[in-house]
């Protein structure tokens, strides 16, 4: 019992004892399946039957028109994410935090209320909102300008597009709230400061607000990265399935899926997922180098 | 008071341990996946009838329904893991092939189902075998019919038992325009291939070659489609919401009577009953209108086939079961009268008293007696060969060929001829 105490309460064991539990799940549930993945992508998996196939499956996937149809897709669905995702909740959340703003609880709360939906729910009203009978919302809406109703989910330009209106819808209140506590953090001399210098709004916004909370647009920019390349479930909801028309919105898990689950080939897709994840780290470490958290870059 | 209670809850522990000794000693536990409501129903009264039959071996059944991808996503990691699977799963045909690659973890079922082959139609046993062993049992033949929606064809001046060939209803669907032009002829599937795949049997071919090969861009397939866009292009077919009938939107499609005419396997029957209830009394049932009078007017499409795992706890007697279950004629009988489905045992066919009940909620649904289109068919059923490819092929099919074909009109020799490419480069 002494002993157990004394180990415990150790300056230099106790820290370990504390993350131990990090370490565990860390261990079990990311480094054993990466390292069974690996050696899973350099064998043909089936049923009673393991058989080593070296660099094939890697060779199939560079000639493998569909997986390029899937990595473009997630790589654009990720720039769309981004190029909206950052800029609007980051002005919204300026604008909720300004002095001048009435109502604030009131439209952060309304602004939130997306992201509590289940993806589940919100991919089948848009599904059912992007119809394609003449009744749906959106058809209904092209109706009150005179336009005929469109397949808007089996083309790829409007179907691609109702796919990034759902991320913005789902994830703007999200953002905004991590913008928001950003936004909290900034000394409101500074404001008053800058006012008295004779700064305009637009001034404040880009030399004061952008600026200071600059390292929360990394945080939100690196797991923006993450979300949009390991897209999956949004875009199975919105088809309801992973096999859309013509792909237009495979995304690179929703292969992995398809190669994995619906065609049996794990070995293939632990290829799949390997090269997501190479994709992924690439991204994310040029991204965090040149935003100088990992050193280097502007400071 | 204190020992009142540790008295009573001593008790019950004793008594609740007793009564599982008693359990165990006469009946044996499964446990089965299924992902669909109604069949675990059906297997829970399979089960009780097969208890009073034999109370020496009695089964305690716990159906367990999940969703359909869920379903078998845990059953093929279980089976590929070689644990945590049920005893005893119902597997959709179009998974069916997964389960079959490798070294099969399934048990043979050939010993249990000798008794009933006889009466069954063949074909379905062959879609769930590999190398002679039976590893799944059918659970309806999917003869595909057309089903047609008469009020509107009535409108035209079209009688559905005339149109015996694709000139027929080509020349219906001209007249129905007339009367009729915002309705269409048929549906041209985009998300599911069944028009495609009869239209491929007619000419005696099939997407998979007798060797395990993808067969896309031959003259039958070149047949079939340039006569679907024609179709299209005329306004005789269309395209509907999520690509064909069996969908949410293809269901509200039919229920609003958009279509004269949809082909789909007899399973269909149960979506009409239970989900379209606003075209009862509307619907006739009649055999696929054909190329060339002559050619073969039905195939079977669809399925599920039910496997018995290898770590089942009593392989032997679940297989028992399940052969009772799903093929002998007083389990046939019941797919019938509750599920809807055209039942694989060939004898029941010609039962009136089964096929002509007028009680039969499904009987009372169409105009058309099912099982006379049934009989008239019966040696026209071509069998779809499927084979490790075949999710491969569908997949490619359902998400990109018929959307270029029926959609973007692209041209059909070029689209056929691009499938087959992309599907070959896609198998290993």
């Amino acid at each position: 019992m002494a002993k157990i105490r004394s180990v415990l309460y150790d300056q230099k064991v106790a820290p370990y004892v504390f993350v131990l539990p990090f370490i565990l799940t860390f261990l079990i549930f990311f480094v054993y399946p990466l390292i069974t993945t690996i050696k899973m992508s350099f064998q043909d998996v089936l049923p009673g039957m393991i058989t080593p196939v070296g660099l094939k499956n890697y060779q199939k996937l560079l000639g493998d028109k569909i997986f390029r149809t899937a990595v473009s897709n997630s790589l654009l669905y990720t720039v769309w994410t981004l190029a909206l995702l950052i800029p609007i909740p980051l002005v919204l959340a300026c604008m909720i935090n300004s002095r001048s703003m009435v109502g604030k609880e009131f439209f952060k709360a309304i602004l939130f209320l997306p992201a509590l939906v289940s993806v589940v729910v919100a991919g089948t009203i848009f599904r059912l909102m992007f119809g394609e009978v003449e009744g749906s919302l959106m058809n209904t809406v092209r109706g009150f300008f005179g336009l005929g109703p469109i397949k808007w989910l089996k083309v790829r330009e409007t179907g691609f597009a109702a796919m990034v209106l759902m991320a913005l819808w789902r994830w703007t209140g999200v953002n905004i709230l991590y913008f928001l506590s950003g936004l909290n953090n900034i000394p409101p001399e500074l404001y008053e400061c800058s006012e008295i210098d004779g700064a305009n709004v637009w001034q404040q916004f880009r030399y004061i607000s952008v600026p200071l909370v600059k390292p929360t647009i990394i945080y939100v920019l690196t797991i923006s990265i993450y979300a949009g390349l390991a897209m999956f479930t949004e875009s199975y909801m919105l088809w309801a399935g992973n096999n859309s028309p013509k792909n237009i919105g495979l995304t690179i898990v929703g292969y992995l899926y398809r190669q994995g689950w619906e065609q049996n080939r794990m070995g293939y897709a632990s290829a799949v997922g390997l090269v997501l994840l190479m994709v992924a780290m690439a991204i994310n470490l040029v991204q965090l180098r040149l935003t100088g958290v990992l050193g280097g870059g502007e400071k | 008071m204190k020992r009142t209670i540790v008295i009573t809850l001593v008790l019950t522990l004793v008594l609740s341990l007793a009564n599982i000794d008693i359990v165990k000693a006469s009946t044996t536990k499964f446990t089965l996946w299924t992902f669909i409501q109604q069949h675990a129903r059906f297997y829970e009264v399979m089960t009780e009838k097969w208890n009073a039959l034999n109370p020496d071996r009695q089964i305690a059944l716990e159906a367990t329904v999940l969703p359909y991808d869920d379903m078998h996503n845990k059953l093929q990691i279980a089976v590929q893991s070689g644990v945590g699977a049920p005893d005893i799963c119902d597997v959709e045909v179009s998974r069916f092939p997964n389960m079959l690659m490798g070294q099969p973890q399934l048990a043979a079922l050939n010993e249990a189902f000798e008794p009933y082959v006889d009466n069954i139609v063949e074909s379905r046993l062959g879609i769930y075998s590999k190398d002679g062993k039976f590893y799944g049992a059918p659970t309806h033949v999917g003869a595909t019919v057309a089903f047609y929606y008469t009020d509107i064809l009535e409108d035209a001046g079209v009688d559905y038992r005339t149109i015996k060939t694709w000139d027929d209803f080509a020349e219906a669907g001209r007249k129905l325009k007339a009367v009729h032009p915002d309705k269409f002829m048929g549906v041209a599937e985009t998300s599911a291939a069944w028009t495609v795949t009869a239209l491929l049997a007619q000419q005696g071919s099939d997407l998979v070659s007798p060797d395990d090969q993808p067969q896309i861009n031959t003259p039958e397939m070149l047949r079939a489609v340039t006569l679907m866009q024609d179709f299209v292009k005329e306004g005789i077919m269309t395209t509907c919401p999520d690509g064909q009938p069996d969908t949410e939107g293809g269901k509200g499609f039919v229920n609003q009577g958009n279509a004269a005419c949809i082909i789909m396997p007899l399973w269909f029957m149960s979506r009409f009953v239970d989900e379209i209830p606003d075209m009862k009394g509307k619907i006739a049932i009649a055999p696929v209108p054909v190329f060339e009078e002559g050619m073969p007017r039905s195939l079977g499409l669809g399925g599920t086939g039910t496997v018995v795992t290898l770590t089942a706890s009593d392989p032997e007697l679940a297989a028992e079961w399940l052969a009772f279950a799903k093929l002998s004629e007083e389990g046939n009988r019941m797919i019938w009268e509750d599920l809807g489905f055209d039942p694989c045992n060939t004898a029941l066919w010609t039962d009136t008293e089964m096929t002509h009940n007028p009680d039969n909620r499904y009987i009372q649904y169409f105009l058309s007696n099912p099982f006379d289109v049934l009989n008239e068919v019966k040696d026209e059923i071509m069998l779809v060969r499927s084979s490790s490819i075949s999710p491969t092929i569908n997949n490619y099919l359902t998400t990109t060929m018929l959307n270029e074909l029926f959609e973007d009109m692209l041209d059909p020799a070029e689209v056929i001829e691009e499938a087959q490419s992309m599907i070959e480069s896609q198998i290993f």
